[in-house]
């Protein structure tokens, strides 16, 4: 089967996501379409699979136009989507969850469980996905998750399987055997579109790379000849520079220190679980971890928006374990906090109040109760200028910004003023590559003033790269603490899996 | 300005929309003229109601005063209605807090004696820390325990109706010889004065000089808003609890100071409404006002001017509505009728839109609150 969309064009109010789209897959071939954050790839599947309709433009199967109106056309023409966010139910079994839509049944319409068990154990071994049909999904990993989707989507005759990020939430090792899962349906006969913003992956699997800018197709790129810096030039539209330039760090006085602390959600599991550390003042501390292994507790509880159950936080030798976030700040904590939508800002806010918004209650913009707006709106100009936050007018809603400048309000209010640590989670989730580049400059550069920073990401390629010191987190514990110089990615990723690397290099425990 | 203007384009045409229903719905229910088939009656009639609408409203003296009279109780409530809604909150109680502030202004109004220049300021003040401290008890209850505030203003009113009932028919309040649940009359210094007290023998124009309490207490809220630390404490928390905790704002202590606001609003309002229209209190001193108010700070978008301008238009269709009435077989009930269709197509700005072809896109109207969730 051959699939091709034809100068797709789909507008939004005020924006063009997809600008006459050409792109081709064939069965047999893995397509990676990469692309900046708002490039379009996701309207694009999204026209793909019925959920949008095109502007301009047609889909053609096996030579022939086609229209979709519903998903469920897209399904018929053997189109299958893995998204993102997994649409399972948490309580229902796997087999369950595979046949929800589309149940097989006998007379009286009842539920032939027998009958979808064979088939899903049919799947799972025809494609190695070694799944058990009778497992409860909540109690599944993230990988085998995404296997009972990928499941679900074979069932319903996919011949060309679209996966949109598919390794956002899997560990190194999860990869891999993503990796293989891909493989095997290649083999037989399957075509897979691989949606993604990792350069590294897409040149590892794909036999064609396509590359879109701003909604237009930026070029094609062959993954056997094509470099990972080009590919990031034709994303970004410019040279961008992908690691991290920065000098060995000369680390000084203990500026937090963590002790035995412990966190226990209300439903009485144990999310933080007698964790210690310390950072010094000029190091670049990273927290590896898959994603919902306790990093957001644990910045909740060094931040103040929640209490620890157990174990003491010290800032600068004072004990503000109890201390409130407010008072947090004032003894020159910054917050780059995990969700800058849900926390960061307020994006029904100005930016200039966005700007102040950790910091209206200092006298430099206040008298008592009485606000001084122009002394912020003097501040904010100032931090628009100097952050590089692409803004016509401060006084626009925060909203209007893109993600990449959001942040950058975020991190200009938080650096801006006099700080001895940085509590930086998730700092470049889900921005472009440009904007990564600065903040992550902008991050060593308060390093080097002598600030003490703590990085928590799940993105394995950032810690990596910013980190002097390297802890990963597994269920709730510090399991490893590394020299990001003398080890490997896939070892930490065997850290981050809750294992440990039979040639243990580099562990200092 | 611009904007204001912008925000304000669809509140006229939701008010055109909604006039332009409750043409229809005049002439379906002229059952009379549609029986004979007198579509030129049916149609007439429409034209002398609505003209008698704005005329019972705008045209002359009295009407105005009729209007303001309307309008200032309309606007102090919504006022309390929308601070809630700024920080968040649903405040479903300014018919309790009115009734609250009602009674502490009227128990300042009747036993003290003194100079007018210094008991109006005292009973209207009497009447703010009273509505305040009933509308705190819904902040307190949802801060300490998470009691839903919608639940909790609710029942505190009914709680505010029994009890009034109950203070109107003890010695202290009630009015001596009678037997109904009246209170007594307030000192003659205690009266706000009359805002047409010059034009001699026009015992008819009731406005009354609540209408500045009013206006300042409007002026008050936008200072609130825009200037001041805590109004932005307050706005934030509204518009995401979740950043202003992050910010270091104390969202529970946050929420009380709101509904003490709000409280205190609806307190002037019952205070105006004793002190000003009537003199005394009755178990209806409250009316539908506070519910009114609700509709009042939706249409508004809880903004000052917005309020402002919301509570006048409701305060004019009120004062219109009985001239109209009296004018023309249309009932006052088309009133209620006529708000609830301009709540209505303010609420679904996409069907003005679509209505009257407006090109542009709706602006971007923001949220007014967030129902139960929050």
């Amino acid at each position: 089967m051959k699939l091709e969309l034809r100068g797709i064009t789909k507008r939004f109010p005020g924006v063009v996501a997809n600008d006459s789209v050409n792109l081709s897959i064939a069965t047999g071939e893995v397509l990676a379409l990469v692309g900046e954050n708002g490039a379009g790839k996701s309207t694009l599947m999204n026209v793909l699979y019925g959920l949008y309709k095109a502007d301009e433009g047609e889909i053609f199967i096996d030579g022939a136009s086609k229209k979709f109106n519903s998903p469920a056309d897209a399904i018929a023409a053997g189109i299958g989507m893995v998204h993102q966010h997994f649409m399972l139910v948490p309580v229902f079994s796997v087999v369950e969850n595979v046949v929800l839509g589309s149940e097989p049944t006998r007379r009286l319409g009842a539920l032939d469980i027998e009958q979808a068990r064979k088939m899903v154990r049919e799947v799972s071994e025809r494609y190695n996905l070694n799944l058990d049909p009778d497992a409860i999904v909540e109690d599944l990993p993230v990988g085998v998750r995404q296997r009972v989707e990928i499941v679900k989507v074979l069932l319903r005759d996919a011949k060309i399987v679209v996966f949109d990020e598919p390794t956002a939430v899997l560990t190194p090792s999860e990869i891999l055997e993503f990796f293989e899962i891909v493989r095997t349906l290649i083999k037989s006969g399957k075509g897979v579109v691989f949606i993604t913003h990792k350069l590294k992956e897409a040149l590892t699997i794909a036999d064609r790379i396509n590359v879109l800018r701003r909604g237009k197709v930026a070029g094609d790129a062959d993954p056997k000849t094509a470099s990972e810096a080009q590919i990031a030039e034709m994303m970004v539209g410019r040279p961008v520079q992908l690691t991290v330039d920065k000098k060995p760090a000369s680390p000084k006085q203990v500026v937090l220190s963590v002790r035995d602390l412990s966190l226990i959600d209300p439903d009485g599991r144990t999310v933080v679980d007698q964790v210690s550390f310390e950072v010094r003042a000029g190091e670049i501390v990273g927290i590896a971890g898959v994603q919902g292994n306790g990093q957001t507790e644990l910045v909740m509880a060094l931040s103040g928006l929640r209490n620890a159950n157990s174990g003491v936080v010290e800032l600068d030798g004072k004990d503000v374990t109890k201390a409130s976030p407010r008072d947090r700040h004032s003894l020159g904590m910054g917050h780059v906090p995990e969700d800058r939508q849900r926390q960061g800002l307020i994006t029904g806010m100005s930016i200039t109040e966005n700007l102040v918004l950790t910091r209206y209650h200092d006298k430099e913009f206040c008298d008592g109760m009485r606000m001084r707006w122009s002394d912020a709106s003097k501040k904010a100009k100032e931090l628009v200028a100097n952050y590089d936050i692409r803004t016509s007018d401060p006084d626009q809603l925060a909203s209007t910004l893109s993600g990449g400048n959001q942040q950058k309000v975020i991190v200009a209010r938080e650096l801006s003023r006099k700080i001895g640590l940085v509590l930086a989670a998730q700092p470049t989730r889900g921005i472009d590559v440009g904007s990564i580049e600065y903040i992550h400059e902008q991050i060593v550069k308060e390093r080097d003033s002598g600030t003490a920073v703590l990085i928590v990401s799940t993105e394995l390629d950032e810690v990596m790269a910013l980190s002097d010191r390297l802890l990963v987190m597994y269920r709730g514990r510090i399991v490893a603490d590394l020299d990001p110089k003398k080890i490997s990615h896939m070892d930490v990723g065997l850290y981050m899996a809750g294992s440990r690397p039979e040639s243990a290099v580099g562990s200092r425990r | 300005m611009k904007d204001l203007l912008k925000s304000l384009r669809y509140t006229l045409l939701a008010l055109l929309a909604s006039l332009l229903v409750g043409a229809v719905i005049i002439v379906v229910t002229d059952i009379d003229a549609l029986k004979v088939g007198d579509y030129g009656k049916a149609f007439s009639t429409v034209l002398t109601a609505y003209k008698s609408l704005f005329e019972g409203s705008f045209w002359g003296v009295r009407s105005i005063s009729n209007t303001i009279t309307g309008t200032t109780p309309l606007l102090l409530s919504g006022l309390a209605v929308s601070v809630a809604f700024k920080a968040g909150l649903f405040n479903i109680g300014a018919t309790g807090q009115m009734l609250v502030g009602g009674m502490t202004a009227l128990w300042v109004g009747f036993t003290m004696s003194g100079p007018g220049w210094l008991q109006v300021p005292l009973a209207v003040l009497a009447g703010a820390i009273g509505g305040a401290i009933y509308g705190g008890i819904a902040g307190v209850l949802k801060a300490r325990t998470g009691a839903h505030e919608v639940i909790t203003t609710i029942m505190l009113n009914s709680i505010a109706s029994f009890l009034v009932l109950w203070l109107l028919k003890t010695t202290v309040f009630q009015r001596e010889g009678r037997p109904d649940p009246i209170s007594k009359l307030i000192a003659d210094e205690a009266h706000l004065p009359r805002l047409f007290g010059f034009l001699e023998g026009r015992s008819d124009l009731v406005a009354h000089s609540g209408l500045f309490v009013a206006l300042s207490a409007t002026y008050g809220y936008w200072y609130l808003l825009t200037r001041t630390t805590l109004g932005f404490e307050l706005r934030a928390t509204g518009l995401n609890s979740d950043a202003a905790k992050y910010a270091g704002m104390k969202s529970k202590t946050l929420m009380v100071v709101a509904m003490l606001l709000a409280g205190g609003f609806a307190g002037m309002a019952g205070a105006t409404e004793v002190l000003g229209t009537y003199g005394y209190a009755s178990t209806s001193l409250a009316g539908n006002i506070g519910f009114d108010a609700i509709a009042v700070a939706l249409l508004g978008q809880s903004s000052p001017i917005g309020t402002l301008v919301s509570a006048l238009l409701f305060g004019a269709l009120q004062a219109g509505g009985r001239s109209m009435q009296a004018h023309t077989d249309v009932p006052v009930d088309l009133i209620i009728v006529l708000r609830a269709l301009i709540v209505v197509f303010v609420a679904a700005p996409l069907l003005v839109k679509a209505m009257f072809r407006v090109k542009s896109q709706v602006s971007a109207q923001g949220q007014t609150f967030r129902g139960w969730g929050g």
